[in-house]
């Protein structure tokens, strides 16, 4: 079976190291490419690297060869001193010396396990890269799943549809309404958040009205924070709504539920000078608004 | 010091990015300038080289470092950089980019990246040590660590962007390790083979023991090829691309947009001509019958999906997912104008995307928005960044004075002459749909027209804005000279094409490429 020439010879016996590579190059393909989580990717690069270091190292490998370094019958340098130590010149001591090639077969060429070297401290810093990207990625999103990310992110994006909404209904012009239906989203996270309040409890009037996606985008994500503040100040309604972010966002991770309190409590000293704008009838809608989304989630 | 130009390219910003995480720790603000001097420094080091180049016989500055010199030891020993026209051609890009760029940073940087400008300024310069290491390396395992250097400082300075840019930098960490390790890989079988590193030792020892029927080298020259095309972006490895570029700091957009796609490209060139050789690349190899037609599908896609796009940067992003379907194309027609046109739109794409990323910044930054609605009336508001966006966009259309045109002039003529009619047809198709793109931003920011066609103005001039919002608010002069250099550039590389494409042609007359019909 394993005579010389056969296939499972040359696969087994003779390349068994470049078999061995080939496997582990495909499944570091497979991790970095299938795989859903983010750590399982990094691992997968791992072996993918790894299996690129077994392939130099395997090429530098030479049978009965020593390490390059000179045995003790070969080097110039002793024997020079052994015979003839005054003549012996400075180039001839420090310089490199080239020996014969019946004496070099000896010797393992030391290249590509120098190469490797480079590479493995290359693998490194990008792993290092990759790991700390994955803890931002974890802090900014709360999970490590491919999938989850991006539905957080377009999540993210249908959020801010209706922020463009509050920028035109915001803007004294006659012709807003037109600018409304056909206007997606200039961004809207750097304005100061004392205009954004201003301008919501307009806004949540018209996505009321308008938007029933965005709705269950603001459901689950931080946005609840504008409507405990704003049945705070007013007097109806006070006792339910600030409830409802509970219900809704108990059923979301428990980060989000911590996260949508805390702001509540800030927002309303920015609330009585600039929520002047707020008509009775906005207030209302903005009251009424979480008692049709709790079935729906 | 004068002999030592080409070290002192690499010098400036290897021991400028050093003196930033050093002092900065002190003194941030000192960061800016020492990115600027050694921006300088830098410029001035390739601006000699190339003197030394084109005054030199050969064309060609050969420097090894460490002193192993080739009259004591035989090539290979010892880390050489070697100059060649092309080379030093692509390296002038790369710092001129580099100093426009690093003047330009200032605010923006301040701004986006507050307290980090010593981290950001170190990984700017470090890039820029890469990429001109990249296009002035003679070795090959030297040019995969020069990759990997400006591969890892772009993912740390694309992350430094939005909440969003930590995702997009993971996958582009993803793809780029995929693609450098198979180039890592590719040369492990080259090395195999010839049992050298060197470039000009490689294709030395190819030539003289044809080598070019070896399964050995054409596992390499398949494995090397790939890595570089996801790389650089090709149309189907691009995913990583639009992503990160719409999600990083302006400053780092502008910086890698324009540079990393084309030094790939110059990385690709390098290895089709210098390193196999053109016999082996074309002749023995399947890929001139391939690559034109994924190139084909690779420019429709980018182009279309450039279409698809509401909002600048994505669309300037797939617009260079496009560009680089033009070059690659230009590669492989096989043709001697296919690759003057390749390699003077690597220069001039280099010059437009910089000038388009530098507006885009603006626009953001005085604008709050590069979506498309947003910029209404524009035009009124900041003149001349308008002005230099779109002698940036020009070029990427073709008009004639900016240098945009005289690439794809010669881009076209390869695709005519070597009777690829396909890849000039969709060269024509691609230019019909920036001249969509473009005309379509010019209509938003000069005409009140909404998304649905309606005019939201109240007849012919009218905006349907308040004087408040049209008045003339240009952006900060620091910002804005930059642009408007960039924008000066793309005009003078148009007007003075034919210098360089006489300097291309010196570079081209070594390798026999056909004029005509080649395959």
């Amino acid at each position: 079976m394993f005579e010389d020439g056969t296939i499972i010879n040359e696969l087994f016996i003779e390349r068994l190291n470049y078999f061995i590579y080939v496997i582990l190059l495909l499944i570091g393909l497979h991790g970095m490419i299938a795989k859903n989580n983010l750590i399982k990717k990094l691992i997968g690069m791992s072996i993918f690297q790894t299996a690129i270091i077994l392939f130099y190292v395997s090429v530098g490998v030479k049978e009965g060869a020593t390490i390059p370094i000179y045995l003790p019958e070969h080097d110039p340098h002793g024997s020079h001193a052994s015979h003839g130590d005054e003549n012996g010149t400075e180039e001839a001591v420090h310089g490199p010396v080239v020996l014969e090639s019946g004496l070099v077969k000896g010797y393992a060429n030391p290249l590509p396990h120098v190469l490797m070297l480079t590479a493995i401290v290359v693998g490194v810093a990008t792993l290092g890269l990759a790991l700390a990207l994955c803890l931002r990625i974890y802090q900014g999103y709360g999970t490590i799943e491919e999938d989850e990310i991006l539905a957080k992110i377009e999540r993210q994006e249908m959020r801010l549809k209706p922020s463009i909404i509050v920028k035109s209904a915001d803007s004294p012009k006659p012709k807003t309404s037109n600018s409304e239906n056909s206007a997606p989203k200039p961004k809207v996270s750097s304005s100061p958040s004392t205009k954004r309040s201003k301008a919501r409890p307009k806004a949540k009037a018209k996505t009321a009205s308008t938007a029933t996606k965005a709705k269950t985008s603001q459901a689950k994500s931080s946005s609840p924070k504008p409507k405990p503040a704003v049945s705070k100040s007013t007097t109806t309604g006070t006792k339910k709504s600030p409830a409802k972010p509970k219900t809704t966002a108990s059923k979301t991770a428990g980060k989000s539920t911590t996260k949508a309190k805390p702001k509540p409590r800030a927002k309303p000293k920015a609330k009585p000078t600039t929520r002047t704008k707020a008509t009775s009838t906005a207030k209302k809608a903005t009251a009424s608004k979480p008692k049709p989304r709790t079935p729906k989630k | 010091m004068m002999e030592n130009a080409i070290a002192w390219i690499l010098i400036f910003p290897l021991f400028g990015s050093v003196a930033c995480a050093i002092l900065g720790m002190g003194n941030k603000k000192i960061c800016y300038p020492i990115a600027v001097l050694s921006m300088a420094g830098s410029l001035w080091g390739g601006i000699e080289t190339l003197r030394q180049v084109i005054a030199s016989e050969v064309h060609r500055v050969s420097y090894i470092f460490g002193g192993w010199t080739l009259d004591k030891y035989p090539r290979g020993v010892g880390i050489e950089f070697h100059a060649d026209i092309l080379g030093i051609l692509i390296t002038l890009v790369v710092l001129g980019v580099g100093l426009i760029v690093s003047i330009y940073s200032k605010l923006p940087v301040q701004d986006e990246t507050p307290n980090k400008e010593p981290l950001f300024y170190t990984l700017f310069l470090l890039q820029i040590t890469g990429l001109a290491g990249i296009c002035l390396t003679g070795d090959a395992f030297n040019l995969y660590v020069l990759i990997e250097v400006a591969a890892l400082t772009g993912y740390g300075l694309i992350a430094m962007g939005s909440k969003r840019a930590a995702a997009a930098t993971f996958n582009y960490v993803i793809l780029g390790t995929i693609g450098a390790s198979l180039y890592l890989l590719g040369v492990g079988y080259i090395y195999i083979k010839t049992g050298t590193l060197n470039m000009v030792g490689i294709h030395d020892v190819i030539v003289a023991n044809g080598l070019a029927d070896s399964s050995t080298m054409q596992v390499a020259f398949v494995l090397v090829g790939i890595g570089i095309l996801i790389k650089m972006a090709f149309f189907p490895f691009h995913a990583w691309l639009p992503n990160a570029y719409c999600n990083a700091p302006t400053v780092t957009s502008s910086l890698l947009a324009p540079l990393v796609t084309k030094v790939m490209i110059y990385v690709m060139i390098r290895m089709v001509l210098s390193v196999f050789g053109v016999e082996f690349s074309f002749e023995s190899t399947l890929w001139v019958d391939v690559m034109p037609w994924l190139v084909v599908v690779a420019i429709i896609c980018a182009a279309v999906m450039a279409l698809a796009q509401r909002e600048i940067k994505r669309m300037l992003a797939y617009l260079i997912v496009a560009e680089v379907g033009y070059m690659v194309g230009g590669v492989w027609i096989y043709n001697y104008y296919g690759l003057i046109g390749s390699i003077f739109h690597v220069i001039s794409d280099a010059c437009m995307t910089l000038c388009l990323f530098l507006g885009a910044g603006l626009i953001l930054r005085k604008a709050k928005t590069t979506h498309f609605d947003g910029l209404r009336g524009l035009f009124s508001k900041m003149p001349l960044t308008m002005t230099g966006f779109f002698i940036g966009g020009f070029s990427i259309i073709g008009l004639p004075p900016t240098c945009g045109f005289f690439s794809k002039w010669y881009l076209i003529t390869g695709g005519m002459v070597s009777q690829r009619w396909e890849y000039m047809v969709v060269l024509m198709f691609s230019t019909m749909v920036m001249v969509v793109l473009f005309f379509r931003l010019i209509e938003r920011i000069h005409l009140a027209v909404s998304e649905s066609g309606e005019n939201l103005g109240h007849g012919h001039g009218d905006l349907g804005l308040t004087k408040e919002q049209t008045r003339f608010d240009e952006g900060p002069l620091s910002m804005l000279i930059p642009l408007l250099l960039a924008a000066t550039v793309v005009l003078v590389v148009g007007i003075y094409n034919q210098d360089i494409v006489n300097l291309i042609e010196i570079f081209l007359s070594e390798f026999n490429l056909p004029k005509g019909v080649g395959h």
